[in-house]
């Protein structure tokens, strides 16, 4: 149905000329779904965009090759007509459901817009298509919902949106920009099986665009793998992941979270104590109670993890652990100490005990301070080193988390998201801490650095014979590091056990839905 | 909605009352009585102008009667016209100015807004470059300056347009509306090319397009409203730009309104017309920044609801 | 800082910091560095002024009267025979320093206003906050006019008065800047290191927010010159025998018929420095990469 041949487009900056595509080949047939994989910055979705001319050019330029679609070659159509087959004969869905929809249409103006645009259907007649479309897409009450605006819905339904307007003419491809990465892994779970579901229905082919490997796992015919512009391996699933050929392949492959942590000595002596901890907030006057009532303990040596979805509370439980927003009731020991109504000055020579990695390694580090500023910012300050002798633990810290040295002098935008997680990591290391709290450290990471970072906290946990609250929405990462996981649900905890038994005798429903929701069960 | 504008009013009188108790104290503690300037005047009709002035009488007690006065709409006697009311003053000056500031934003809004979007459309082109450094100039060249140029061009020069008054001979309300309306076209203009650039690297605006409408449609119905998000939000102050802009335009081309009246009142020391007047702009731009407020807070449909008209 | 220590145990790639990359950015712009020049010249010809004008202010040549400029007179004479360049030169000193002083006054409540504000949080910022609304509410220019009005026409007035008007915007600037930094993680990241208060606003935020406030006080100069000029035109600002760019554009209008050299020169002297800082303000807020300090 399309065949894409030798597609080449490159992107002219004051830099020079890089070639975001180069050469590239793939085809997708009705009723089945072809998936591209790679990296950020693969040039994967850049290929697609640049198929229905939604790439700004300059700087953009589309140098050779063909993409036919249905005996259509769609780069040599001009503006027009290629307008005329977009959101009529090939419709799209975006990553972020919250971002892509117009936030100041209501959504049944935006359904309707494709529909009454490119077959000139009357208001009515578009109404009562989109009525029938949002019922099949799973979105409820379409009769009221039809009037709201974006912002009233939750971001799973504000996806199902998108589908049912790529899907209002009626095309016969459909191609998805990681349409499920910005959800929870159950609603992913919901949003991969209603595609599957109107791909059979409909028999229309499904072009997939996908960093995860494990998300494409399940509903792959045919799969390409790119790197740096280029396709590096296609195939069908089986060969994919049963014989991959080129090593870049293998490499994503062996980076998709597997196994269990063989589970490390625990001593029975609680280095953290939560009881009836709870934090509340007001919001629009209404009291939101992220965490209420979590009591558990966390043990010398351990890696807890805590999993939940957004909104679960699972960040606000971590950082009150840290007293970095208060806390509204309960208790916290650390080794005995009461955290919460400590006074400035113990809580200074606590704080050098217990530190946090936060996800977004752009977001947490000080964009004006040099490697060195911020990793020696913890010694000096809590008088480890001197200014004289700083110098050396600091290279000595870099080594540890596989930073060069001669980068010490460089600034956080110098690198890249890999790297800075490890700046992120030295510098939650270098006052010799005892407990760490991890907030979905490996979350904002490629799936190759992810494997990386989680690497080197296994090693340096082990080294530094930490304590870690290890906080991930991901239970395949989870169950990679964790001696005992606590599920978190609406500020809850719902189940806590050692993580074999939760993963083989989950106790709840809502453990045992989060477990069928992993991606890329057939893998396992 | 009605709560919300219901809430901005009652935020509005705090406002309010802070401007008239300032400036009414401000007048009383001011060097000079109002008629020492006067001759010598006979100490009973000293005292017969001081009663009718309430000036008799302790501050706070004039204070308080004030407000009861102005709660009545009264603004008070002139001190300089004696026999004509703060009031009467105001209603002569005040339509005036009120259709030059229209014009005046008019001009504004229709030549802003047009090379504003016209110049987002192809950034770092000439159709970018020629407008927004036409808006630069606008920018740099105040309307003291802009004013007397345009009289000596149009008005001397080329004899096409008169070079003063009001409504007294055609074409006369030209210079003066372009005069006002310049500095703030060229804010505008810049305001909304920075929003609909902004707007048109939005996701939803990939989606519109990724949906085959045509280009137009894309900009008009999906860039358009929230582009201008920023020109709603600038509306409030540039109205109160454009009244204490008419004090120079209204000054330059001899227009009769109302600022030229508060700066004559200004020389004159005639404070109960300063008092007055300042109380009536400040209630107008109040009450245009709480309008600038709702049209902001009616353009956004999250803020229009929660404002309480969708549940 | 350890720097010689850390080169003297490893060869260190010198990095490349945030204001560097913008002074880069910033000297490739040359609009933007030629507004920089310009303004340089006119601030060094102010200061200068006494010894470098080429007549004495006050020296009238009543006989001379108006005339167009000459070898002698180079922009004229106004029609008291005084020379208009020397003019423009005198009310140089007082325009720029209503717009650097006011400015000055501005940034110095207008930063700590809001910083305080913005760190506090909770009650005690909501106060100060509201008590800004208020006052932005409130229309200044109208203000202004008023307090010339009743406390004469006194310069340091002028200053203490334009610049009370302007550091509203400023406050409200600085709050932003310094409630969005403290939710960024790394300022989070520093509480959980145990650094005190003023540790992280000195160490985290300030740094953070200096590029906004630097671009909006470039943008901050231009408008006070400009409410100055305003004013000294209405008769309601600077008063004679010391002059400024706006009352000598006064003076100007009245006689542009007959010598529209009185009205050119002093326009032309204002409209370029208007230019530069515009440009200036502009190239740092490009250099910066700071959106919506002012549109």
């Amino acid at each position: 149905m399309l065949n894409v041949n030798g597609l080449t487009i490159s992107f002219t900056s004051r830099e020079g000329t890089t070639r975001a595509v180069d050469n590239v080949n793939f085809s997708v047939t009705a009723g089945s779904t072809t998936a591209i994989i790679g990296e950020s910055g693969s040039g994967k979705s850049v290929s697609c965009y640049g198929l229905l001319g939604l790439i700004p050019q300059p700087p953009g330029r589309i140098e050779s090759g063909s993409a036919l679609f249905l005996d259509t070659d769609l780069l040599r159509l001009n503006k027009h007509a290629l307008r005329q087959i977009r959101g009529r004969d090939i419709a799209m869905v975006f990553q972020d459901p919250m971002t892509c929809l117009n936030p100041y249409m209501r959504v049944g103006a935006q359904l309707m817009e494709p529909l009454r645009y490119h077959r000139g259907a009357s208001q009515s007649e578009a109404k009562r298509q989109a009525l029938d479309l949002m019922a099949e897409v799973g979105i409820r009450d379409p009769e009221i919902t039809i009037n709201y605006y974006p912002y009233q819905f939750s971001g799973g339904m504000r996806q199902r949106v998108m589908i049912a307007m790529a899907l209002i003419n009626e095309p016969s491809l459909l191609i998805a920009d990681e349409p499920t990465t910005a959800l929870d892994v159950t609603v992913q779970a919901q949003i991969l099986k209603l595609l599957s579901d109107i791909q059979l229905r409909r028999n229309i082919g499904i072009l997939m665009i996908s960093h995860d490997l494990a998300v494409v796992a399940d509903i792959a015919d045919q799969i390409i793998v790119m790197q740096e512009g280029k396709v590096v391996e296609c195939g069908d699933r089986a060969a994919i992941f049963e014989r991959p050929q080129h090593p870049y392949t293998r490499k994503l492959l062996a980076s998709i979270p597997q196994g269990q942590k063989i589970p490390s000595s625990i001593s029975s002596n609680p280095l953290v104590s939560v009881r009836n901890l709870c934090s509340w907030f007001k919001q629009d006057n209404e009291t939101v109670k992220a965490v209420n009532d979590v009591s558990f303990d966390i043990y010398r040596g351990e890696v807890l993890g805590l999993v939940g979805e957004s909104g679960s509370g699972k960040s606000t439980l971590g950082r009150s652990l840290l007293n970095l927003v208060p806390a509204t009731s309960g208790q916290i020991l650390f080794d005995g100490h009461e955290v919460i109504s400590l006074a400035a000055s113990e809580l200074k020579s606590l704080r050098r005990r217990m530190q946090i990695i936060f996800q977004d390694p752009f977001a947490s580090l000080n964009p004006r301070m040099t490697v060195y500023d911020t990793l020696a910012e913890p010694l000096l300050l809590h008088k480890l080193e001197t200014r004289s002798s700083a110098a050396g633990r600091v290279l000595e810290i870099m080594d540890e988390v596989g930073l060069a040295r001669s980068y010490v002098r460089k600034y956080p935008h110098e690198f890249s998201g890999g790297q800075r997680q490890r700046i992120a990591i030295g510098r939650a290391l270098a006052s010799r801490p005892d407990f760490i709290v991890a907030d979905e450290a490996v979350s904002a990471l490629d799936v190759t650095i992810q494997a990386q970072i989680l690497d080197l906290m296994k090693t340096l946990a082990q080294e530094y014979g930490l304590t870690m609250l290890f906080i991930s929405h991901d239970l395949a990462v989870i169950r990679q590091l964790a001696d005992r996981v606590v599920v978190l649900q609406n500020g809850e905890i719902v189940e806590q056990a050692e993580t074999t038994a939760l993963f083989e005798y989950p106790q709840q429903d809502y453990t045992r839905r989060l477990l069928e929701a992993i991606p890329g069960k057939s893998l396992l | 909605m009605w709560r919300f504008i219901g809430s901005r009013l009652l935020q509005a009188i705090p406002v309010l009352l802070v401007v008239i108790t300032v400036t009414f104290f401000l007048v009383r503690v001011a060097p000079g009585g109002p008629f020492s300037s006067e001759k010598a005047v006979t100490p009973e009709v000293k005292a017969a102008l001081e009663a009718q002035y309430r000036l008799d009488r302790p501050v706070l007690e004039q204070y308080i009667a004030y407000l009861g006065d102005l709660i009545r709409g009264d603004l008070g006697p002139s001190f300089k016209y004696p026999g004509r009311s703060v009031n009467e003053l105001i209603a002569a000056g005040f339509p005036v100015t009120a259709e030059l500031a229209l014009y005046a934003l008019l001009v504004a809004l229709l030549i802003g807004v047009g090379a504003g979007v016209v110049a987002s459309l192809r950034p770092n082109t000439a159709q970018d470059y020629i407008p927004m450094s036409a808006a630069m100039i606008g920018i740099c060249i105040p309307s003291l300056l802009l004013g007397p140029l345009l009289i000596l061009v149009f008005g001397i020069y080329l004899d096409w347009l008169p070079v003063s008054g009001w409504g007294d001979m055609p074409g006369d309300k030209i210079l003066p509306a372009i005069t006002l309306g310049a500095v703030y076209a060229a804010y505008i203009a810049r305001l909304s090319r920075a929003g609909m650039l902004e707007v048109m690297t939005q996701d939803y605006i990939r989606t519109a397009r990724a949906k085959g409408i045509p280009e137009w449609r894309v900009v008009v119905v999906h860039g358009l409203r929230g582009g201008l998000t920023p020109v709603v939000a600038f509306l409030g102050p540039a109205f109160a730009g454009l009244l204490s802009g008419s004090f120079v335009v209204e000054t330059i081309f001899q227009v009769p309104g109302l600022g030229r009246f508060y700066v004559q009142a200004a020389f004159n020391r005639d404070y109960t017309m300063i008092l007055g007047a300042t109380v009536f702009l400040s209630s107008l731009i109040v009450v245009f920044n709480l309008l600038s407020d709702v049209l902001n807070a009616w353009m956004n449909p999250r803020l229009r609801s929660r404002a309480g008209q969708n549940t | 800082m350890s720097t010689t220590s850390i080169n003297a145990l490893v060869d260190a790639e010198q990095g490349s910091s945030l204001w560097r990359d913008a002074w880069l950015r910033l000297s490739r712009n040359r609009p933007a560095l030629a507004g920089f020049a310009v303004l340089t010249l006119f601030v060094l010809v102010a200061i200068l002024t006494p010894w470098v004008a080429p007549y004495d202010y006050a020296q009238q040549n009543l006989e001379l009267g108006a005339t167009p400029p000459s070898a002698d007179h180079w922009l004229g004479t106004d029609i008291f025979g005084r020379d208009l360049l020397t003019q423009i030169m005198y009310g140089g000193r007082i325009s720029l320093a209503v717009g650097f002083i006011a400015t000055a006054v501005a940034l110095l409540i207008g930063v700590s206003w809001g910083a305080i504000a913005g760190y506090m949080g909770g009650r005690i910022d909501a106060v100060m906050m509201r008590l800004v609304d208020i006052l932005y509410a409130l229309p200044f220019m109208i203000f202004i006019v008023l307090l010339m009005v009743v406390f004469g026409r006194n310069m340091l007035l002028l200053f203490l008065a334009i610049g009370a008007v302007e550091w509203l915007t400023m406050a409200r600037i600085m709050r932003a800047q310094v409630q969005s930094l403290r939710q960024q993680e790394f300022v989070e990241a520093a509480v959980s290191l145990g650094l005190s208060p003023l540790a992280i606003i000195w160490r985290h935020v300030i740094p953070n927010a200096l590029g906004p406030i630097i671009v909006y006080t470039t943008l901050t100069v231009p408008s006070v010159m400009l409410l100055e000029a305003f004013l000294s035109f209405l008769g309601l600002g600077v008063q004679p025998p010391e002059t400024s760019w706006g009352l000598l554009i006064s003076f100007g209008t009245e006689t542009m018929e007959e010598y529209p050299w009185l009205l050119f020169f002093p326009g032309l002297v204002l409209a370029i420095t208007l230019f530069a800082l515009n440009f200036l303000g502009d190239g740092l807020r490009d250099a910066l990469d700071v959106r919506g300090a002012k549109d």
